[in-house]
């Protein structure tokens, strides 16, 4: 491994500690880590509507503007002066969870293969939200706006674009106010453009995780407040254009750029945001793994039910009218789209390895892992299995290494991804000769896919479809979500699960044995 | 494992920790640490013109030949040369030389203006401020000059310009 994937394997295991850790106490449906994008969303949602109300209270004249903020600032401030201080903290809370959004994905290494829409989509989001940010502060026209707007001006003066150079529009004398009202559009059409721009950027995604969830999103809003109430946002003395100010309390969320270009030099600046500019653009265009097969549809196996194309993580599955039979649909992959992840399969009700063919195709399939060969595979290691408590286990190639549990009591079937487990495979186990299933893989939120442990836990607890037939017994199923780091934790899980199977006997809460047909049939 | 239920004080704790350490981390950084944009007792000149300088050649009158040559309708008697002078700058600070540079015209036939932008932090206090420009390549000697003694106040920004509409170099 060289030295960057290394670096990355183990920032890669820290955040997913840190992940499970907040797991403990928000749930993974609301914890923060794993929506970092909605929470970007909901920061931008908050300093939108804010900024609409700001906005209409607002005096647009160079003149007016500041004592129009002071006013609302403090005689204002149970209201205006709160909405302001929303609008400043929601404006850095989104630099704040976007800078961990991009190093998340960037560790857990999703910035390539069919993931280079959603990764080169991103990077022009970072101009967009840094030139709303910093055009905000312009507005305010105190003296921070002042040495902002200047400071922006002389790092574009570099660049040969302007006839008169911009920086010449800060000059005593030379401001006016039809400038100014250039700002104010700035200031709301960038916003907006940055909106337009995140809805290309969750155009893969499908059913895209935007709005945080009930309690993230209370929970968010009340720290604003109470921090806006702690500590209101407050300007700084009106902007002079004779007078530079000595000492700023500057915003390092978007402002750090200032210092940064007066520490080195504009070009210095230029320099530092084109290479990383190019460094995040050009990432998804190093060698990498090549990506597996995508998913292949058997049209003779599809009935149309539509299951694998809700299932889709990525929207990579198409509902077509079926060529031969009027009013019917067929599944169709859009190899582009396709992460390769399985869920589909597991999606199908063509998977169930209760039907009697001989070799089981199903409707839509992973070359890689085709649910025919799986059915075999289990069968064989079930077969295989000696010992007082049998348990067969289902884990995922992503999360904590199932495979090491393998043992002459245990058989362990490794899938792409555990979304591409058929409910019907935990009946069959049981059925067959398993006294317990184990079904594993990463935490929800962790799944390189989405949505893969979500669906089966779905799909297992009957709220989903394809669902595993209630008169399976719940005590012969145990779920255990492990990321890559806690294999402790899926070997305890194992061996608690092991115990509680000991205590029932060999017959309590135990499905029909069954035999499959074909292999009755053939001895 | 924990309850995750809202009632358990534990998860409500950890929460609470939580979002008072993104606050903290929020708020902090709105404001903080200071930046010091321009060290205490210093102030700012700036140099900076947008403008035209002179042509680099006097106009002529056309002679009769060179009119009869062109076009009806081009025929205008006086020509001008569309190129005009570099803008030279010098400027010293209690006779120390501060800066020396030249602006070239731009555009591809240099007709258009010069332009310069410079930011010098200078200690605060009297100064004697001597600029001296030249505008014009016709004449070997400095055209615009000015000199005045200062007193500049910290962090007071003194803007050095070239206003031909207000008299030449300009103090603001
Ligand atoms: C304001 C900035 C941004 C916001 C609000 C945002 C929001 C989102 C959202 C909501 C998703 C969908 C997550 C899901 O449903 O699972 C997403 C996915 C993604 N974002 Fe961003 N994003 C932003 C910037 C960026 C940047 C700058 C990058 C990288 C350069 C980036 C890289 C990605 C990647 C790679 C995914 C796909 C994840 C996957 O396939 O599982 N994003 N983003
Ligand atoms: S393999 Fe995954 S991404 Fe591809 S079609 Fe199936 S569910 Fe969609
Ligand atoms: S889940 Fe299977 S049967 Fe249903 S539409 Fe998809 S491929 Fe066809």
């Amino acid at each position: 491994m060289s030295l960057s994937a290394s670096i990355r394997q183990g920032g890669l295991a820290l955040m997913q500690r840190i992940e499970s850790l907040f797991d403990a106490f928000f749930g993974a449906a609301a914890n923060p880590w794993r929506h970092l994008g909605a929470l970007g969303f909901y920061f931008l949602w908050i300093a939108l509507a804010t900024g609409i109300y700001l906005f209409i209270v607002l005096d647009t004249g160079i003149e007016e503007i500041h004592t129009s903020i002071e006013y609302y600032t403090h005689e204002q401030w149970w209201l205006g002066g709160i909405v302001r201080s929303l609008h400043r903290y929601a404006a850095d809370g989104l630099v704040l969870v976007m800078l961990l959004h991009i190093l998340r994905e960037f560790l857990y290494g999703r910035f390539y293969g069919f993931r280079w829409y959603s990764w080169i989509t991103g990077v022009p989001t970072v101009w967009l939200v840094y030139a709303s940010g910093i055009g905000g502060y312009w507005l305010v026209w105190d003296q921070l706006g002042l040495f902002s707007a200047v400071a922006s001006a002389e790092w574009f003066d570099w660049l040969p674009i302007f006839s008169t150079p911009a920086t010449r529009n800060f000059l005593p004398g030379l401001l006016t106010d039809r400038f100014f009202s250039l700002l104010v559009f700035l200031h709301i059409g960038i916003p907006l453009s940055l909106l337009l721009a995140l809805w290309v950027h969750i155009q893969r995604v499908s059913q895209s995780d935007v709005f945080p969830a009930r309690a993230l999103s209370i929970g968010t809003l009340a720290m604003l407040i109470v921090l806006a109430l702690v500590k209101p946002t407050v300007s700084h003395g009106k902007a002079d254009l004779s007078m530079a100010s000595a000492t700023l309390h500057i915003d390092w969320y978007y402002l750090f750029i200032h210092p940064l270009m007066y520490a080195t030099s504009p070009a210095g600046l230029w320099a530092i945001a084109g290479l990383l500019t190019l460094l995040l653009l050009a990432l998804p265009l190093l060698p990498h793994p090549k990506q597996a097969p995508v998913a292949v549809v058997n049209p003779p196996n599809c009935n149309g039910c539509r299951r694998c194309f809700v299932d889709c993580p990525y929207g990579a599955v198409a509902m077509l009218p079926h060529p031969d039979k009027p009013g019917h649909e067929l599944a169709r992959v859009i190899p582009d789209l396709c992460a390769s992840c399985g869920i589909c399969a597991g999606a199908c009700p063509s998977s169930t390895p209760f039907r009697s063919v001989e070799s089981l195709v199903t409707g839509i399939d992973m070359p890689q892992q085709p649910i025919g060969a799986l059915r075999e595979e289990m069968e064989r290691k079930i077969a295989a299995l000696s010992g007082p408590v049998k348990i067969a286990v289902f884990g995922c190639e992503c999360a904590a290494q199932a495979s090491r549990l393998e043992n002459a009591d245990t058989a362990v079937l490794n899938l792409m991804c555990t979304g591409l487990l058929p409910p019907s495979f935990v009946e069959y186990a049981l059925r067959g000769g398993a006294d317990g299933v184990l079904v594993t893989g990463c935490r929800e939120g962790s799944c390189a896919y989405r949505f893969g442990t979500q669906w089966t836990e779905e799909r297992l607890a009957g709220r989903r479809e394809p669902h595993l037939r209630p008169t399976v017994p719940s005590e012969r199923l145990r779920l255990a979500w492990a990321d890559g780091h806690e294999m402790s934790h899926l070997k305890a899980a194992l061996d608690d699960f092991r115990k509680h199977l000991q205590t029932l006997s060999a017959d309590e809460k135990r499905p029909r044995a069954y035999t499959p047909r074909r292999i009755a049939q053939h001895g | 494992m924990v309850s995750k239920s809202p009632t358990n004080p534990l998860v409500l704790a950890g929460q609470a920790l939580f979002y008072g350490l993104f606050a903290v981390i929020i708020g902090y950084f709105s404001t903080s640490p200071d930046f010091t944009h321009i060290e205490p007792g210093r102030s700012l000149i700036k140099l900076s013109f947008s403008t035209q300088g002179e042509p680099v050649g006097e106009c002529r009158e056309r002679t009769p030949e060179e009119l009869a040559k062109l076009a009806p309708n081009m025929r205008t008697a006086r020509i001008c040369p569309r190129e005009r002078s570099p803008i030279k700058v010098n400027i010293a600070l209690n006779g120390e030389p501060l800066f020396e540079g030249v602006a070239q015209p731009s555009g591809l036939s240099k007709d258009g203006a010069s332009t310069i932008y410079k930011r010098f932090e200078v200690p605060a206090g009297e100064h004697l401020i001597s600029v001296k420009m030249n505008d014009n390549v016709r004449i070997p000697d400095f055209n615009h000059v000015r000199e005045e003694k200062m007193t500049l106040k910290p962090a007071q920004i003194l803007v050095i310009d070239l206003r031909k509409d207000r008299g030449g170099i300009f103090f603001e």
